[in-house]
């Protein structure tokens, strides 16, 4: 019997990213958020999750993809991660998916830079691909620092 | 698993016992006859003695049994307590403190060795009576393992066998004699031999005293967890913010009944919050109540006689405060002992007690808890403490001479600092009262000390009620609310109009407010959080046209805060930032406002650390008032501030705002002539004037004469820097007062003329720093006040020079 496994898909620029549904805690709707003055370029701010505070990584700036058009209402896709709730702002959000385990694939060599270490491979659906992210990774804030101090 | 549990059990009551055992042995030592405690101690070390043949650790039943026989010895009036007694007590329960611990950590004794412990406890047992030798590890009889001591207080046995069982006076007596001849069986089991009663009834009354001793006590309290209340004071957290956001929306909605259901809630909630933090708060007494044992010991280590009083024991603070303080406490009255308290002897001749009184003094004020600890010993030594500061290095003894005494005092806060001139176990090996500095400030409290030489030394610490809860300030910039907590927050102050232009004035771009004539400076809110582009000072920053300044101290320096709105002050709810946060120094935590968004919690240090008001560096308190300090220590990191003035003929010179006291103006017909010398009343002293100008000319060969003359009568009001130097305060006469100013100022030359430390560009100009102590100096002391004081000082500031 192949194995499957469940993911949570959302698109970020008009990509299909999925993250292991037993990660994600939930997914809310655009929340009012607090800037955070000073703070690395990737958090966008605080949000109040029923009387817990949660940080909003803008997950297009992560992973240096184009900043979102105006006018775009992020949805909220909030993860558990070792240091609490992260919620990752995403455009869209897209059906749970149950993917056959055969049709992973790793990330292509030529994909490089800090983005790689995020992705954790690649499902390859019938009509497109669907790329795996890695949600500790993604909300790793060391590394955040590290690329707000170098761009 | 029941038996960890059973153990995890006996551990916790045990701890808390051997905490009140402390107490009591230290207070029986000075009432023997006190029958109450002793019987407690009594009780207390044999319930351990008794669980613990129980459960089993045999180790710790046999020192917990020599000392019960101690005890008993101690309770029949075969013994009185003595200081040795009571030592040998004490240690008995320090070593079965120890093997509780041991048991925590490994849930085993250990191969510990207490035979000299139970050698001393058993060797006090017999110069009364040397009948009784049962020395150590005597199995526990069976009445004993049942935990139930038949003969004591409160409720007697022969009592209950007398009112159940028809046991006379007589047989009862009959049985406690020859118990007190040596007899070593139980009331109860001599008086089953003697007949008077059936052994059931024995064991009856026994169960009876069981139940009225258990009802007492586990009616009235239950042990809770910890993280269980952490968690329903989360709760409690939750709700005031949910509470918050009802209110708002009852007061839009317009509803009665609504309004009326949400005050209901708001009352409720408050008094909820009210009674979840008073779960959580604990009494200072909890700690304090280890105190008389370590100044016992301390003082009975290094001969000294000394009492301690507490006052406001039922002071309260939250439990995670209270254990935060802990250690800095036990070390500020182990220090208070040590050093502050001086030898009976010494006491004597000084004409005070030969009893040194250390005395703990809790109080709530302010929103804060203070907390004092006072000794009225010999005081802290300025003169010494300069020299050994000076001798670490940490100021320079130019620094030393121009300090005054409180900042003296608080050099003890330096880290390797310590006073005693010899290193005892106790303490004065350096390390100590700067780690309680440290400690305290951890949490959010401050320290400082306050001493009289020869008449003792108080260390005042004030730290907050809880660190869940706090009152802020809430403001707005940039559209976003900011919170600030309210120990940071002085004042408020708010300029319109005509206000804002004269209000802010510019010292080379660093904008000023004068607040009560000392230059305050202002730091924008907007432009730290890089929230807008630079705003324009002197301009409005809110929309109604108004400057809005929050005034607020860090460390020890104010600072304005410009905002965009102030509005009320609110109790948050402290949510500490994930750590992807933690990097931002200028947010203490957020919390959820009423509205229920999220709004950030400034750190006032690290906000004035971002803006420069106060630097980084640790030791920031004395070195940046200071050139000499840098230069001493190469460091050139850090800006300063100085205050510059004009000197003669329109020249720039500056001098360190450290140095300052105040900066006051005066009504030239204030001055007087006192001798050759121009002084002024200046807040009940003669404060003795100096010009500058003739100060400086005098040396260009003018005539002396002209020197000291007084100016013009009609001219305007004189400048007037009051300086602090050796204790006492001198006015420095000046021109004209230009601005302070913060500068790196590092770049610097040699001096050209007298009573010029160096020249140094200041703000883009060459600006000549001025020589405060020389200056004094050179003044015509001699012809005014020839004290050998003076003296003194020069040659002090000729050594440091």
């Amino acid at each position: 019997m192949a194995q499957t496994s469940q993911f949570c898909t959302f698109y970020l620029d008009k990509l299909l990213f999925g993250v292991e549904l037993k990660a994600v805690q939930e997914v809310i709707r655009s929340l009012d958020m607090t800037k955070v003055p000073l703070a690395p370029a990737v958090v966008s701010g605080l949000i109040n999750l029923r009387g817990q505070i949660v940080t909003a990584v803008d997950l297009r700036r992560r992973l240096e993809l184009e900043p979102a058009p105006p006018g775009l209402l992020a949805m909220n896709v909030v993860v558990r991660s070792d240091d609490g709730s992260v919620s990752l702002l995403v455009d869209e959000i897209g059906d749970v998916l149950e993917v056959d385990e055969s049709s992973f694939e790793l990330p292509p060599e030529t994909l490089r830079g800090s983005v790689r270490s995020m992705i954790l491979g690649v499902h390859k659906l019938n009509d497109r691909l669907m790329l795996v992210l890695d949600t500790e990774k993604a909300c790793h804030m060391a590394e955040v620092a590290e690329i707000n101090a170098a761009g | 698993m029941i038996e960890s549990d059973i153990v995890k059990d006996f551990l916790v009551e045990s701890y808390e016992n051997l905490d009140r055992l402390d107490r009591e042995l230290v207070g029986l030592e000075k009432n023997p006859d006190d029958r109450d405690s002793l019987a407690s101690v009594f009780r207390t070390i044999h319930t351990i003695k008794g669980t613990c043949g129980f459960l089993g650790f045999n180790k710790l039943e046999a020192v917990a049994h020599v000392g019960e026989n101690l005890l008993t010895r101690l309770r029949d009036r075969q013994l009185t307590l003595n200081p040795e007694i009571t030592t040998a007590l004490l240690s008995m329960v320090d070593a079965v403190r120890q093997m509780l611990g041991q048991i925590e950590a490994s849930g085993q004794e250990g191969g510990r060795d207490d035979s000299v412990l139970i050698a001393t406890l058993t060797g006090l047992l017999q110069p009364a009576v040397p009948a009784q030798s049962e020395v150590v590890a005597a199995p526990a009889s069976t009445f004993e393992a049942a935990d139930v001591p038949l003969n004591e207080v409160p409720l007697n046995i022969g009592d209950i066998l007398m009112q159940r069982a028809g046991v006379t006076p007589a047989e009862l007596l009959l049985a406690a004699e020859k118990q007190k001849e040596g007899d070593p069986r139980r009331i109860g089991e001599i008086l089953v031999e003697q007949g008077a009663a059936r052994a059931a009834d024995v064991v009856d009354a026994l169960r009876i005293q069981q139940s009225s001793r258990g009802t007492a006590i586990s009616d009235s309290t239950i042990r809770v967890d910890v993280g269980l209340l952490d968690k329903v004071m989360n709760l409690v957290g939750e709700l005031v913010l949910a509470r918050n956001q009802v209110l708002q929306f009852a007061n839009r909605m317009k509803d009665t009944s609504f309004l009326a259901a949400s005050q209901r809630l708001n009352l409720i909630t408050t008094e909820l919050q009210e009674g979840i933090v008073k779960t959580r708060m604990q009494p200072i007494g909890n700690i304090w109540s280890q105190f008389p044992r370590t100044v016992r010991d301390v003082a009975l280590g290094c001969g000294k006689e000394v009492v301690i009083e507490m006052e406001g024991k039922e002071t309260e603070l939250d439990k995670t405060i209270l254990e935060a303080i802990k250690d800095p406490l036990t070390h500020l009255v182990r220090n208070s002992v040590d050093h502050g308290i001086e030898l009976p002897e010494d006491r004597s001749k000084a004409g005070k007690n030969r009893t040194g009184r250390l005395t703990l003094r809790a109080f709530h004020e302010g929103g804060q808890v203070n907390i004092e600890i006072s000794d009225d010993g010999a005081g802290l030594n300025a003169d010494r403490i300069r020299k050994k500061a000076v001798e670490r290095a940490l100021i320079t003894g130019e620094q030393g001479s121009r300090m005054a005494e409180p900042e003296i005092f608080n050099l003890i806060f330096q880290p390797g600092f310590s006073t005693a001139e010899k290193v005892t176990n106790v303490s004065g090996r350096g390390v100590g009262m700067d780690v309680v500095k440290t400690n305290v400030e951890k949490i959010g409290g401050t320290v400082d000390v306050q001493s009289a030489w020869g008449l003792g030394t108080t260390v005042r610490v004030r730290i907050p009620l809880t660190l869940a809860i706090i009152p802020a300030l809430v403001v707005t910039c940039g559209g976003d609310r900011y919170a600030i907590p309210q120990v940071n927050l002085l004042e408020l102050v708010r300029l319109t109009g005509n206000q804002i232009r004269s209000g802010i004035e510019m010292v080379h771009g660093a904008p000023v407010h004068r607040l009560r004539g000392r230059l305050l400076p202002l730091v924008y809110l907007s432009r730290e959080l890089k929230l807008a582009a630079d705003v324009a000072p002197a301009t409005a920053t809110a929309k109604d046209g108004t400057v809005n300044i929050v005034v607020l101290h860090a460390d020890e320096r104010q600072f304005g805060l410009v905002v965009e709105q102030i509005h009320d002050t609110e109790e948050i709810v402290v949510k500490p930032l994930r750590k992807q946060l933690k990097t931002v120094k200028i947010f203490a935590g957020s919390t959820i406002m009423g509205d229920g968004r999220v709004a950030l919690i400034l750190d006032i240090l690290g906000l004035a650390q971002l803006a420069g008001v106060v630097t980084e560096n640790r030791t920031r308190v004395l070195p940046e008032k200071t050139m000499e300090a840098r230069e001493a220590s190469g460091a050139m990191a850090g800006k300063e501030s100085f205050l510059l003035l004009a000197g003669p003929g329109n020249s720039r010179m500056a001098i360190p705002v450290g140095t300052l006291a105040r900066l006051e103006e005066f009504p030239v017909a204030q001055m007087e002539m006192s001798g050759n010398q121009w002084v002024m009343q200046y807040r009940g002293q003669i404060l003795p004037l100096i010009r500058l100008n003739a100060v400086l000319e005098e040396r260009r060969g003018r005539l002396r004469a002209a020197g000291q003359a007084l100016p013009a009568l009609d001219s305007g009001p004189i400048q007037v820097l009051v300086l602090h130097h050796e204790g006492r305060l001198f006015g420095l006469v000046v021109e004209r007062i230009l601005d302070i100013v913060e500068d790196w100022a590092d770049v610097r030359s040699a001096a050209t003329r007298p009573f010029i430390l160096c020249s140094l560009v200041i703000g883009d100009r060459v600006t000549e720093l001025l020589d405060v102590p020389a200056i004094l100096r050179g003044a015509d002391w001699s012809a005014v006040r020839p004290t050998p004081e003076m003296k003194a000082v020069e040659v002090a500031n000729q050594v440091a020079n």
